[in-house]
């Protein structure tokens, strides 16, 4: 076990993480009755208010402050015990990052920031809503730089070696988001803050919609390479097998260095102000980093048919049956891979240039990303979650929390199965997103969207409510892991972090040169952004005032 | 498993049937959506 | 670093796969001008309704075989006189925000443009079937988003 101190800051990542679930998940079953028009609410309380909420708090809250209770848990134990100041200033990155919550959520719940999650220019939300957004990021740049001190301790102290791997994932990890970091906190401190304070009079809407998007792609991969992480490093444990391929791990990783961020422009290609050729370029570079999960999804089925024929599986598919299907760290897992792979195929289709013109806000995308972050991520945190609370308060992993984690794990599924796929087809056929009833005064066509069997508003409310039904199970065993189930006192009942065996022995050194990729990622950011970006602020037509149209 | 080269002797062609399905599932899908763009 | 052999396999199947999906986007593009919407042209967003084409909003026909529509959305709609447009002509769509980011979406097309203030969105399109088409915002611009809709009608 760890020591003390780095479970307590672990747990009070972790407990911030699932207030905010809850608080999101609620928001979300809210949302899919309004959409029904089956709930009306009280003159207080917007639809758009709702989604901004359910948007900020899962989106970036949950995923955030659970990334770095892993993170913080994991490095602690590959790396050993924090030193007093890495703990020191993971303590300040915390309380920052909360402080930028609450102000951000305060200011949504008091009507003063209905600009969702994306806060796009020219809605203007209350200035205070961008400064919490800026500290939840200052917040996050703190615990990173504690990460980064601890690991640069370990490495003075470990000349000449490569770090293992749930260390350099992490590390790589950091590294591209403080990278991607720097476009929204270039436009939230020079664009909007000056703006919604006054200070200045109007604001480049093209410039913020692009700086935003530098770090919107990336901050999706923020989301995934944690979920990595477990596939990588604990699924492997669990099904008893070592790593894959100890560089082939460490590669794909530093791809996602080099090729997450230049790729902003598939989120904007449907927009002007952007030339065909610098958005074709960015599409490009959007496919290369497909590559690393391609990789992955190799290294994924290799490790479950290893595992299966070393316990006799004969045939072709035999070791799919020897698979630990009773164990529910395993199962999650699992079905959170299953999901990502038509999550990851929509993704294709998303940034297929033209193809986007099919898809660009309509309900697909709201499908797509619950089946990208909201299952495959989402389901790995819970995965996680199962046995890391209890590792990390000492508690046990009773039989009855197991028999729930599977009725939750089962109800997720279901109900992410309905309502996501309730929500590509509705998009298909051209539903918009971001709506509170999209009946257009019973517009004929607006009717046919809804009018089929999958493509039902009903189809997405019963999926919602068994969501919101997974999703309180799930604070329950949190709740339970957390204060109630019994101390595990014999050893057999202590529970384990799966950190699977990984042979570094055939593992080329430059891979932790991070200075190389950090190099080549700034060199393809130049490459893909420089002149398109110069071009928006030089040719930029005159600025936009705010509005507030809530 | 032979130390040298890590992989060798191991048997994964149930690995590469699954992700070439994988891979034929990224195809239909986005085949589908170009007929619909093509279409419109 | 050493690859399985069927790992290659699966790279270089997946890899192929990929080019094939970008030549066929980026040829389809720029050679038949498939690409989505944009545009370079800006105006300024607060002289909208004094700047051509957008002070006299609607159809004009340019030639025998083109029409232009000049639209100007604001929350929560689309300043758009008697939209009516005949099938099989080029239609060149230019629209612009007097306010915040709209979209100007018609269902059941690729027509599917941002609208962001400052700039003006150009796609031109041609409509095979007669009939109304549902035209839509389908980028949050306030608490009326979801009334944000109006018709184009081909005949
Ligand atoms: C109880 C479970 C959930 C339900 C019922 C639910 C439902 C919904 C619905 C109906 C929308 C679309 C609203 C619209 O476009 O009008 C939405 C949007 C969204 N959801 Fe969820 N969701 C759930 C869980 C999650 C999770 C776990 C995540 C991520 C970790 C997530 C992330 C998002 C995001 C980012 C949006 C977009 C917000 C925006 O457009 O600004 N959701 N959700
Ligand atoms: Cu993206
Ligand atoms: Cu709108």
């Amino acid at each position: 076990m760890i020591a003390q101190q780095d479970r307590k800051l672990a747990l009070s990542y972790i407990s911030v993480a699932y207030i905010a679930f809850l608080i999101g998940t609620l928001m979300g079953l809210l949302q899919v009755f309004i959409r029904n028009d089956k709930l009306d609410l009280p003159a207080w309380l917007d639809y758009y208010q709702i989604l901004t909420a359910h948007g900020v708090l899962l989106a970036l809250i949950y995923t955030t402050f659970f990334i770095f209770a892993f993170f913080i848990t994991g490095m602690s134990k590959s790396l050993g015990t924090f030193g007093p100041k890495v703990r020191l200033w993971s303590w300040v990155g915390f309380w920052v990052t909360l402080l930028g919550t609450v102000m951000a959520t305060v200011l949504i719940v008091i009507g003063e920031a209905s600009v969702l999650y994306t806060f796009y220019a020219p809605l203007k939300a209350n200035g205070w809503y961008y400064v919490g957004l800026a500290l939840v990021i200052i917040g996050t740049w703190i615990a990173s730089f504690a990460l980064i001190g601890h690991y640069r301790v370990w490495r003075k102290n470990n000349k000449g070696q490569l770090s293992p791997l749930f260390a350099f994932m992490t590390i790589t990890t950091i590294i591209m988001w403080l990278i991607a970091c720097l476009g929204v906190v270039a436009t939230v401190l020079f664009q909007y803050i000056p703006w919604a304070f006054g200070w200045t009079d109007t604001i480049n809407v093209e410039l913020s919609r692009s700086l935003f998007w530098f770090f919107g792609h990336p901050l999706v991969y923020f989301w995934l390479l944690p979920a990595y992480i477990a596939w990588y490093v604990i699924v492997p444990k669990i099904l008893n097998v070592p790593v894959f391929s100890d560089s082939l791990a460490r590669l794909a990783f530093v791809l996602f260095i080099l090729f997450s961020i230049p790729v902003g422009f598939h989120h904007q290609l449907t927009e002007p102000g952007i030339t065909n050729f610098w958005k074709f370029l960015q599409v490009v570079l959007t496919f290369m980093v497909i590559i690393p999960s391609l990789m992955t999804a190799f290294t994924m089925f290799a490790n479950f048919e290893i595992s299966g024929r070393k316990k006799g599986a004969t045939g072709l598919f035999g070791w799919f049956k020897k698979l630990p299907w009773k164990d529910i760290r395993f199962t999650s897992i699992f079905i959170a891979m299953a999901f990502f792979i038509p999550g990851g195929a929509g993704g294709i289709i998303n940034a297929s240039f033209q193809l986007n013109e099919v898809v660009h806000n309509t309900l697909w995308v709201v499908g797509h990303f619950h089946i990208t972050v909201g299952t495959p991520v989402a389901m790995t945190f819970m995965g996680l979650t199962f046995w890391l609370i209890p590792y990390l308060t000492g508690r046990k992993f009773t039989k009855s929390m197991k028999v729930l984690a599977f009725v939750q794990i089962i109800t997720w599924s279901i109900g992410m199965l309905l309502m996501s796929t309730a929500q590509h087809v509705l998009g298909l056929l051209g539903a918009p997103r971001r709506t509170a009833y999209s009946g257009y005064n019973g517009h004929p066509s607006a009717m046919e969207w809804f009018d089929g069997i999958l493509s039902s508003h009903v189809t997405m409310a019963v999926g919602g409510s068994i969501l919101f039904v997974s999703a309180m199970i799930l604070i329950y065993i949190v709740v339970m892991s957390m204060f109630l189930s019994p101390k595990a006192l014999k050893v057999e009942d202590q529970v384990e972090f799966p950190m699977a065996e990984s042979d570094k022995s055939h593992t080329p050194k430059w891979l932790e040169n991070w200075w190389i990729w950090i190099g080549i990622a700034f060199v393809l950011i130049i490459i893909a952004y420089a002149i398109p970006l110069s071009s928006m602020i030089m040719h930029a037509p005159p600025g936009s005032e705010g509005f507030k149209t809530w | 498993m032979s130390k040298k080269n890590e992989h060798d002797g191991l048997d994964l062609r149930g690995t590469l049937i699954s992700v070439l399905a994988v891979g034929i599932i990224i195809i239909v899908m986005w085949v589908a959506v170009y007929m619909m763009y093509v279409a419109r | 670093m050493h690859f399985h052999k069927f790992e290659k396999i699966w790279l270089v199947f997946g890899i192929i796969s990929l080019i094939v999906f970008l030549s066929v986007v980026g040829i389809t593009a720029f050679s038949h001008d498939h690409h989505p919407a944009g545009g370079m042209d800006t105006i300024d967003p607060e002289k909208v309704n004094e700047t051509a084409p957008f002070d006299n909003p609607g159809v004009t026909q340019l030639d025998e075989d083109t029409y232009q529509v000049a639209i100007v959305a604001m929350a929560f709609g689309y300043t758009a006189p008697e939209l009516k447009v005949p099938a099989g002509k080029e239609i060149i769509f230019k629209v612009t925000s007097t306010d915040v980011v709209h979209s100007f979406t018609i269902d059941d097309t690729k027509v599917n443009m941002m609208v962001v203030p400052g700039q003006i969105t150009t796609r031109s399109y041609i409509f095979d079937k007669p009939g109304k088409y549902l035209i839509l915002c389908n980028e949050y611009c306030g608490t009326g988003h979801h009334y944000m809709f109006t018709e184009i009608e081909v005949y």
